[in-house]
């Protein structure tokens, strides 16, 4: 049965009635709360892992403990590792029909339009539930293809040798703190694997709930794009509405392989009382093409920073970044773009919206590494500022060890316009509406790169923002 | 017939930071009438016209606005907008990512889709425009004002040359039907294209449903439109007001002339 959630009064409300429900929590295991060698070891033996990984795990274990707290970005000081359960094993195994969900679950998924989308404009959906994922399905015509599309678990399962060939070797367990917390009880997430010269039109999709309180969700995702190969994977992510913090802290791993294409959009949606610590990596081959959409509106506070590493001639990198903070959060966004070999193109466009009080901002970095000579990268930061009270950052990093290239960077900062307001008002449109339509309008250039039904969804959550958001 | 205009300021002050700008205006304008406000810089004209559709900036401190008999002065400029009251701006605002015919729809829309209420409690929502309706809708309206379909997609006055700017508002106000309209026009940074889209514009939607209040600073517009009424402004006051001879008279010696305090008696 699902329950109304009791806290945090008057903060995007909206959100608590749409999203920040939660089910009665009914899961098949829970580990003990904190975290110890035991419990990373008691995960792996319940997975039913091999070795090689018990061991990976309980290495990353040591890794992160040894490593400090980041001392940048956002205020990660509050985050108290002993009081998070680390695995919560929602159902006994995943499933391919919605029918054999469990009634709350598939309610609850339901509720978030998860299959409804899944028939309409999806080729595959993983539904992960706290820590595992409890549906997984693509289209048999693409599994005919040879497109693997298995939740993070399953691949490595089904696909053991592919697996480990690339797991772990874009973002190693020793890259940040979180990577390594995400190395050692990492659970779910999806595994793709796109075969030479397959183009998977339609989107693959994962969606990400947190159920369970002061729960850690760590999932994992590993996307091997073949030469010549195109996919585009979207994810989507919410949370109850909870007193205690959460967290959320994934790694996601992308090779793409010579004159293939990778698109990964992410709709970030958790509820204001979630930390959301990611680590996103993509390397892209010669001519290979790598382009994260990243939208983060929810959270308490997000660090993340798509990047791609151009390795080869004639790689593209693109990072197109939205970031919303409304009162009590803190949106870190931005990306990287490393320039690894010559004749390599990049861009990011970010985009940050803050009101209420809210911080929002872009930290990047542009790298250019000895010998990569002739690359092209531009940069565009714009900020939005709806009130006094809201604050914007800018963080642009450089790196350019060539002469030879050509570096753009054009930021800027605005304030939501009384002329504005008062243009679209003059026109009927209340005052409400008119800011969000400027807010709209101030992302279209990166909501227009999404697929339809995701640029209705990306304005439609603009929306929930916004309400009663202009005095 | 004699009936009572749908717009009568009476007695206007309205100050800006603390600094009285109009001082005791008062003005009528009936539907199927064109008047005309013509006065040197600084007189108030811009004020006038923001004070009406309800800019916040605007404060005022005196006498009234009706508008179809009721006081607009609590109303805010998007409830004015619904009531029927249009401005169109002297220098229109770009929304960059909002395209002309989003933006459109929504201000049709919020005239649309407001509940309301009778004797008996709330009715039901009216629905919005159907996409397909309202895309026919536009376009017939755009071919009316020559203007080229793209123009619907481009980006609302983001980049647009001064002349589209006023195209624009043109075709908003032909969309929106209002039953007054206020041309704020007072500076010249009109071109003479600029100047044509306006006066064709205004000559276009103009009738018996429509009145207008024309706020220029310099005669030449009156060459294209006709008004019925000429009222001249000073110092936050109608000074004088008289046929359409006055904006000629005005031409040739110039608004000292009515500065000095000449008073003209309308034929």
């Amino acid at each position: 049965m699902t329950t109304e959630p009791t806290t945090t009064v008057g903060i995007r409300d909206g959100y608590a009635e749409k999203y920040g429900f939660h089910d009665d929590e009914q899961h098949v295991f829970k580990s003990k709360m904190g975290l110890t060698p035991e419990i990373v070891a008691q995960i792996s033996d319940m997975k039913g892992e091999p070795k090689w990984m018990r061991d990976y795990r309980l290495k990353a274990l040591e890794i992160f403990e040894k490593k400090p707290m980041p001392t940048w970005g956002g205020n990660v000081g509050e985050i108290d590792f002993k009081n998070i359960y680390y695995y919560v094993k929602p159902t006994s195994q995943e499933t391919k029909s919605w029918d054999d969900v469990p009634a709350d679950m598939k309610r609850t998924f339901d509720k978030l339009g998860i299959p409804e989308a899944e028939q309409k404009f999806l080729s595959g959906v993983g539904a992960q539930y706290d820590s595992e994922v409890v549906y997984h399905k693509i289209k048999e015509s693409l599994e005919k293809q040879g497109v693997i599309f298995l939740s993070c678990d399953h691949g490595l399962k089904e696909h053991e040798e592919l697996f480990k060939q690339y797991f772990g070797t874009v973002i190693p367990s020793s890259d940040n703190k979180f990577a390594a917390l995400n190395s050692a009880v990492w659970s779910g997430g999806s595994f793709i694997y796109v075969p030479k010269g397959v183009k998977v039109d339609v989107p693959l999709q994962a969606y990400f709930r947190i159920n369970t309180k002061d729960m850690g969700q760590f999932e994992r995702t590993l996307i091997i794009v073949d030469e010549g190969a195109y996919v585009h994977y979207v994810e989507g992510c919410t949370a109850p509405v909870y007193s205690s913090d959460s967290l959320h802290s994934a790694v996601v791993e992308i090779i793409v392989k010579a004159g293939g294409r990778c698109r990964y959009t992410t709709i970030q949606n958790w509820s204001n009382n979630v930390y959301n610590l990611v680590t996103k990596r993509a390397l892209a081959y010669r001519d290979a093409t790598m382009e994260w959409v990243d939208g983060n509106l929810g959270s308490k506070l997000t660090m993340k920073y798509p990047s791609v590493y151009m390795m080869e001639p004639g790689a593209h990198g693109e990072i197109l970044s939205i970031a919303f903070a409304g009162r009590g959060q803190h949106q870190d966004a931005g990306g990287k773009v490393v320039h690894c070999a010559p004749h390599t193109t990049s861009k990011i466009i970010s985009k940050s919206i803050s009101k209420d009080g809210g911080r929002a901002g872009y930290r990047g970095l542009v790298k250019v590494q000895k010998g990569a000579t002739d690359c092209r990268s531009n940069v565009n930061c714009d900020a939005l500022l709806l009130d006094e009270a809201s604050r914007s950052d800018t963080y642009p990093y450089m790196e350019i060890e060539e002469d030879r290239v050509s570096i753009g960077h054009e930021a800027t900062v605005s304030k939501i316009g009384d002329e504005q307001l008062f243009y679209l008002m003059s026109r009927g449109i209340s005052k409400d509406d008119a800011a969000a339509m400027i807010v709209s309008g101030f992302i279209e250039p990166i909501v227009k790169e999404l697929p339809m039904e995701y640029a209705v969804e990306m304005n439609r959550l603009i929306q929930l923002q916004m309400e009663g958001s202009v005095g | 017939m004699s009936k009572t205009p749908e717009l009568i300021v009476n007695d206007l002050r309205v100050a800006v930071e603390g600094k009285e700008i109009l001082k005791g205006l008062s003005l009528q304008v009936a539907k199927g009438e064109i008047h005309a406000l013509m006065g040197p810089n600084g007189s108030g004209k811009s004020t006038l016209a923001n004070t009406l559709m309800g800019h916040p900036r605007y404060e005022v401190t005196g006498g009234e606005i009706l508008f179809k008999g009721l006081s607009i002065l609590e109303m805010e400029a998007d409830e004015r907008s619904r009531a029927g009251l249009f401005m169109a701006f002297q220098y229109p605002v770009a929304i960059p990512g909002l395209s002309v015919a989003n933006f459109l729809r929504s201000a049709l829309n919020a005239r649309l889709v407001r509940p309301e209420t009778n004797g008996s409690g709330t009715m039901p929502q009216k629905k919005g425009i159907a996409p397909r309706e309202f895309r026919a809708l536009l376009k017939g309206q755009m071919a009316l004002l020559k203007m080229d379909e793209s123009f619907a997609t481009r980006y609302l006055n983001d980049g647009f040359s001064g002349g589209e700017k006023k195209r624009a508002e043109i075709l908003q106000m032909a969309l929106l039907k209002p039953e007054i309209a206020i041309m704020d026009e007072t500076d010249s940074g009109l071109d003479i294209d600029a100047l044509r889209v306006v006066s064709d514009g205004v000559n276009a939607l103009a009738g018996p449903d429509l009145g207008v209040l024309v706020i220029t600073h310099y005669q030449r517009i009156l060459n294209y439109i006709k008004p019925h009424r000429v009222h001249v402004m000073v110092d936050g006051r109608i000074s004088v007001s008289g046929g359409p001879e006055l904006a000629l008279e005005l031409e040739t010696r110039g608004y000292d002339w009515v500065r000095n305090g000449k008073e003209v008696t309308a034929p």
